[in-house]
């Protein structure tokens, strides 16, 4: 038994990355930026708001809180039109009783089927993104580029329309990228995506087709890691959150540099009565603290980028 | 190892009663090490016949740039905690490292940490290798880990755990002295070898960050009371039977993020404030194992529990 022996060969066993989407950049070598009204942590909140068809199709993969029993799956298929139907207005109304703008990364199909919930961010306030067309949408590199081009212009196209004007941003589903997506991305007019978890602080992204801004939301911070996933309560949720804020409050202090606090969030996981309280609590002492800075992804690009650009 | 037989033959059996007591300098109960394991994963990996990768198709990106968070963020964080309250790393390198970010391996050389091979990426495993290639990582590790550093690695974690049958064989034919592969103690026990010496370093997967947080799906601050339990447990064993051995292996991309660095921190607090640690690194617990005839004297305790003939 051998293996065969292109296997130890390292053809990219290079200083800096093995792909050329973007350079090394260890934080300390960084240049320090702040934030505006000299805030030390912004606080970036993006909300997922999503469509299940009850019919998934699996191409390229099954999105994370798609139908899970045989067809029809009511119970999934109606516990997700609950997060938006109800969980998301509860989320609406603790982001207006806390005073902070969020982020919506929304499905081109919301605004098909529920144009009012639309109207009612926009009228809030909050910035919508772009997220794939429906939660059939998934991206990966066994999609052709004209297949992957599709999703990305009808999702821009859709929301476009609803909300008068073109989303700045994308988030693909499950943040799953293909070879192609930071490229169409360019191509196809947006200023900043939002599935790369490599880093605490906007970074420039290049492509053949030129430059993006990539805006990391840590998925780590996130109800669905930290409750669907590792199975923990709102209030230890909470308590990790309130963690993370004193650690960055102190690193900024101790470098005079801006650092970013992102929490990603989904109607259907936050938004149940008996977690409510617990996430309202969190949000009001979060807003309540002199460091932060609540950024729509928008207002945090616009920032960093007159900095570092 | 015996390939193929039911017991791999890897050391001999030692309960954990009535054993020669275990001397650590200074009268220290506990040897205490951090493993900060600094790696590199491709975006894009040749497959392996035995072990897949990435679960979606390449590139898999969050695994991938949540990896990556390490090098950019998570190592910095990390790195300073552990100096600014007296951990020196022993590090388990990713030796392709070296090419990739010469910065976080010069950092981690320069605040006095000691480098083990942990293979050449985590994305390219031992499975399927033939001797002459599992020769060709390791001179690899070495030599590219003396020319970085100007180190000699003196132990082995395999690349993503991924293991041969004469993996320990040619790592002491190669002048290694510890392994970080067998989880059978708590104290440090010679290892069966054809040539040299080689022992075996309590390493660990039960609190691993990557299983406290990943397999037990612990918050940060139960994962930081659960760091302390172990050191009191062994800390108290050591002074009651003689030394233990605490290995606290990390990931900066895990124990790195904002919200786990700080409970982290209290751990390092709490074991620093207490004198029955001797906090230091696996290849100096290894020097003194061996340096001190504790070798031997393991050996020889473990003959009093060897079956007769008819075994």
């Amino acid at each position: 038994m051998s293996l065969d022996p292109a296997y130890l060969t390292y053809p990219k066993r290079r200083k800096g990355m093995d792909q050329n989407l973007y350079t090394p950049s260890p934080m300390p070598s960084r240049k320090p930026v702040t934030w505006p009204g000299g805030k030390p942590v912004a606080v970036t909140l993006l909300v997922n708001l999503e469509w299940f068809p009850i019919t998934p199709e699996d191409k390229p993969f099954r999105a994370p809180g798609h139908m899970v029993t045989p067809y029809p799956d009511y119970r999934h298929y109606t516990a997700r039109e609950y997060g938006t139907r109800v969980g998301f207005y509860r989320l609406l109304d603790a982001f207006e009783k806390a005073g902070v703008k969020a982020t919506v990364a929304a499905n081109s199909a919301i605004a098909e089927r529920y144009p009012s919930i639309i109207q009612d961010i926009l009228a809030a306030g909050h910035e919508i993104i772009a997220h794939s067309t429906d939660m059939n949408g998934t991206i990966a590199s066994s999609l052709t580029e004209e297949e992957e081009r599709a999703l990305i212009t009808t999702a821009r196209d859709t929301l476009s329309a609803a909300m008068g004007k073109a989303p700045r941003g994308w988030q693909s589903i499950a943040r799953s990228q293909s070879w192609n997506t930071p490229k169409l991305l360019v191509e196809e007019g947006f200023d900043y995506m939002c599935d790369w978890v490599n880093d605490d602080l906007p970074y420039i992204a290049a492509t053949e087709a030129g430059t993006i801004v990539s805006v990391p939301f840590n998925h780590e911070l996130s109800d669905r890691q930290m409750i669907a996933v590792q199975q923990q309560s709102m209030d230890s949720v909470a308590q990790q959150m309130e963690d993370a804020l004193a650690w960055l409050k102190a690193e900024a202090a101790q470098y005079g540099a801006g650092r970013v606090l992102p929490f990603t969030l989904t109607p259907y996981i936050t938004g149940l009565p008996y977690r409510m309280d617990a996430f309202e609590a969190l949000l009001a002492r979060l807003a309540g603290d002199d460091a932060t800075w609540f950024a729509t992804t928008g207002e945090l690009v616009d920032s960093w980028k007159s900095q570092i650009c | 190892m015996d390939e193929g037989a039911k017991d791999p033959g890897l050391y001999d059996f030692r309960p954990y009663r009535d054993r020669p007591r275990l001397e650590w300098p200074d009268g220290k109960s506990v040897a205490v090490w951090v493993s900060p394991n600094l790696e590199f994963y491709e975006i894009d990996p040749p497959a392996n016949p035995f072990r897949k990768s990435w679960t979606k198709p390449h590139p898999d990106i969050v695994p991938y740039g949540h990896r990556d968070y390490a090098n950019r963020i998570g190592h910095w964080r990390m790195a300073e905690v552990m100096e600014k309250h007296g951990f020196k790393g022993s590090v388990s390198l990713s030796v392709a490292l070296c090419q990739h970010h010469p910065d976080v391996v010069a950092n981690a050389n320069e605040l006095g940490w000691e480098f083990f091979s942990h293979g050449i990426y985590n994305t390219r495993y031992s499975y399927g290798m033939d001797e002459a290639q599992e020769r060709a990582i390791i001179e690899d590790s070495i030599n590219t880990v003396r020319d970085a550093t100007g180190q000699t690695i003196k132990g082995w974690l395999a690349p993503a755990l991924t293991h041969t049958p004469r993996t320990l064989d040619l790592i002491a034919e190669y002048g290694m002295t510890y392994t970080c592969d067998l989880y059978h103690d708590d104290q440090p026990a010679p290892v069966h070898v054809k040539t040299g010496k080689l022992i075996s370093m309590p390493y660990s997967i039960e609190v691993n960050d990557h299983y406290g947080f990943f397999v037990y799906n612990m918050s940060p601050r139960e994962y930081a009371d659960t760091l302390i339990r172990q050191y009191e447990r062994l800390a108290a064993e050591g002074e009651r039977s003689g030394g233990t051995v605490m290995c606290i292996p990390l990931h900066s991309y895990l124990i790195g993020q904002p919200h786990r660095i700080g409970p982290f921190e209290e751990v390092l607090r709490h074991i620093a404030a207490d004198d029955r640690a001797w906090i230091t690194r696996s290849g100096d617990i290894a020097d003194h194992f061996l340096s001190s005839g504790q070798y031997e004297t393991t050996a020889a305790d473990c003959a009093r529990y060897k079956q007769g003939d008819a075994a």
